[in-house]
């Protein structure tokens, strides 16, 4: 792998981005989607404005977990299916650099705009909580951004292996939406069906560790358990083990999250 | 590969230089099959260096696979395949790679960068200096738009926005695929210029187009290829000769004068063995202007001298080689389309 190849093919991905306005429309949804629901988040429980940096964070987990999928998704589908289909991957490819070089390199170009965009919209909320309550707790705030951007990466890697494997454009932005709906929606229904179908008599004790095949839900994890007012919040203190309540054994999930698909890729993208 | 069918070879002259020896780009017992398919079917090439190579077939005959596998896009079903002695493919195929330019058959580049813009990216892709850019956009004549994003380039300005990135770092094998696709007249006038100077700089080069009228005068050798296999390879005038495609005779003769030569045609007809090919392309068709008839390459002279009595009643004799298009007919195993009465 040579370094600089894959620089000189991420800084063409975050430039694109940046010049057709990808980056400053994403990261205007987040400033408004992130502002509105840190305001009106505690609205169910019959109060709006800021609480608490816990409280705010609570708000934002949920929609980080249905937007940053969906913007990754739709973000990274068409890397390489969306250069075959235009006829501009066998230029690339016959230039000095490897499968795996281009691979690289459009994910790291692809996952610094997409950072961009969710750092410029969560920082505005981080602006807001420090005005409001000071350096304390900011922390935390910080972990949960980190998380939320392991979260997008992992998805985007996801987006660029199905790129990899999909036969054009059309069949990548389908499987994109489904994977949506597979992570975000279904998957967490259909283990309480299975969980609730079996009457907790098989497979209870491994349910916890199935969320692990979901990253939306290792985000998930990493968030409610870090904070103590959230695991009440959200009343799973219950069913999730302490083996999973440590962050940086999430962290090490959610980087494999982002490694396998990208490894996935790669082992696919052969000539 | 039929051997009757390819020159060349024995041709040849011994190179003085030892580097000369190895041939640009060479491929032993090259397959690719899909399956059920063989799109190419052991092909054995060798281009030598500095040749200007044609490569034509009709769709489906393996040309664009063929082109695939010597940039490494493709990996080949069963062969070997060298670019200045290194395999296109494994631990030193930067380096061979390097070397290589290609411009492929649609030039699809990035909307949103400039001409400029995109070369740079190219040439660091390429570890080429980016200074070497801006001259690269002159030598296709695009400086004036160096700087206008490609979204507003028309498609001939991509065409030769995408010969430019196809000669960053003064590549010594060459790959065009439709190079003139798009290109007016003058452009194409001037691509071949830059090819001829390249050419010079000895430059190996290998050009597919389906103009053939355009590569007939500018390759130095052409493999005619057919349902994966190279039918017929040598250069235009040994495929002509070995083939023994019939000349082209037109005779401009007054009206009045037609009976006369029909009559000397026959003659000559019956006095030629009955067993020589084409003799029977001999009977002429009446034109507006005369007659019209295909002669035998080995006839050529029994029909001057033939036709050497009609003096002065005989206004103009125009004898024509075979075309590439000829040859390509004769050797891609199908028909050639009915022309149109001239």
């Amino acid at each position: 792998m040579e370094a600089r190849q894959i620089l000189a093919l991420a800084a063409k991905e975050l430039r694109d981005r940046l010049r057709n306005r990808w980056v400053l429309a994403v990261a205007l949804v987040f400033v408004v989607f992130s502002l509105v629901i840190a305001y009106a988040g505690g609205a169910q429980q019959g109060a709006v404005g800021l609480r608490s940096i816990e409280f705010t964070i609570a708000s934002l987990v949920s929609l980080v977990i249905y937007l940053v999928p969906l913007i990754a998704l739709l973000l990274g589908f068409d890397a390489i299916v969306g250069e075959r289909e235009r006829g501009s991957l066998d230029l690339l490819l016959a230039l000095p650099i490897t499968r795996g070089e281009l691979l690289l390199g459009k994910y790291l170009g692809l996952a610094a705009a997409l950072a961009l965009a969710m750092l410029a919209g969560l920082a505005a909320v981080g602006g807001v909580l420090w005005q409001q309550f000071g350096r304390a707790g900011l922390f935390h705030y910080a972990g949960f951004v980190g998380s939320a951007l392991l979260l997008g990466l992992a998805f985007l890697s996801l987006a660029v292996a199905l790129s990899v494997v999909a036969r054009d454009r059309t069949r990548a932005s389908g499987l994109a939406i489904m994977l949506w709906f597979f992570f975000v929606l279904v998957f967490d229904l259909l283990l309480l069906g299975a969980l609730v179908a079996s009457g907790g008599s098989y497979g209870g004790e491994a349910f916890p560790y199935l969320l692990l095949l979901n990253p939306a839900d290792v985000f998930r994890i990493l968030n409610v358990f870090s904070l103590d007012d959230m695991r009440s919040l959200y009343g799973l203190t219950s069913i999730v083990p302490p083996a999973l309540a440590n962050p940086w054994l999430m962290a090490v999930a959610m980087l494999a999250w982002i490694v396998a698909p990208l490894g996935l890729a790669s082992w696919r993208f052969k000539p | 590969m039929r051997a009757d069918f390819v020159a060349g070879a024995a041709a040849a002259a011994p190179p003085a230089d030892p580097a000369a020896d190895t041939p640009a780009i060479r491929l032993r017992g090259v397959h690719k099959h899909y399956g059920a398919l063989h799109a190419v079917d052991g092909i054995d090439l060798d281009i030598r260096r500095g040749e200007v190579f044609g490569l034509i077939g009709h769709n489906g005959a393996g040309k664009s696979t063929l082109f695939k596998m010597m940039l490494g896009l493709v990996a080949p079903t069963a062969g070997q395949i060298h670019i200045a002695g290194a395999p296109v493919s494994g631990r030193g195929f930067r380096a061979v790679r390097r070397g290589i330019g290609y411009l492929p058959e649609n030039v699809v580049l990035w909307d949103n960068l400039s001409g400029l813009e995109t070369l740079r990216f190219f040439a660091r892709l390429k570890d080429v200096p980016a200074a070497e850019c801006p001259a690269a956009l002159d030598r296709v004549g695009l400086a004036h738009a160096a700087n206008r994003p490609v979204r507003e380039y028309s498609k001939g300005m991509r065409q030769r926005l995408g010969f430019a990135q196809a000669l960053l770092g003064a590549p010594q094998v060459l790959f065009l695929d439709e190079p003139t696709t798009g290109l007016d007249p003058q452009a194409i006038r001037a691509f071949y210029d830059t090819l001829a100077t390249l050419r010079g700089q000895g430059v190996t080069m290998v050009l597919s187009s389906h103009i053939l009228a355009e590569l007939q005068a500018r390759v130095d050798r052409l493999a005619v290829l057919s349902a994966g296999r190279v039918q017929a390879l040598g250069s235009v005038q040994q495929l002509r000769e070995l083939h023994e495609l019939p000349l082209a005779v037109a005779l401009r003769l007054a009206p009045t004068d037609l009976p006369a030569a029909e009559a000397t045609l026959a003659t000559l007809r019956q006095a030629l063995p009955a067993g020589l090919p084409g003799v029977a392309g001999l009977a002429p068709q009446r034109t507006a202007d005369g007659l019209q008839l295909h002669c035998p390459r080995a006839a050529k002279m029994a029909l001057l001298q033939a036709l050497a009595p009609l003096g002065p009643r005989l206004l103009d004799v125009l004898i024509t080689e075979p075309s590439l298009e000829d040859l390509f007919f004769a050797n891609a195993g199908h028909t050639r389309p009915p022309q149109e009465p001239r």
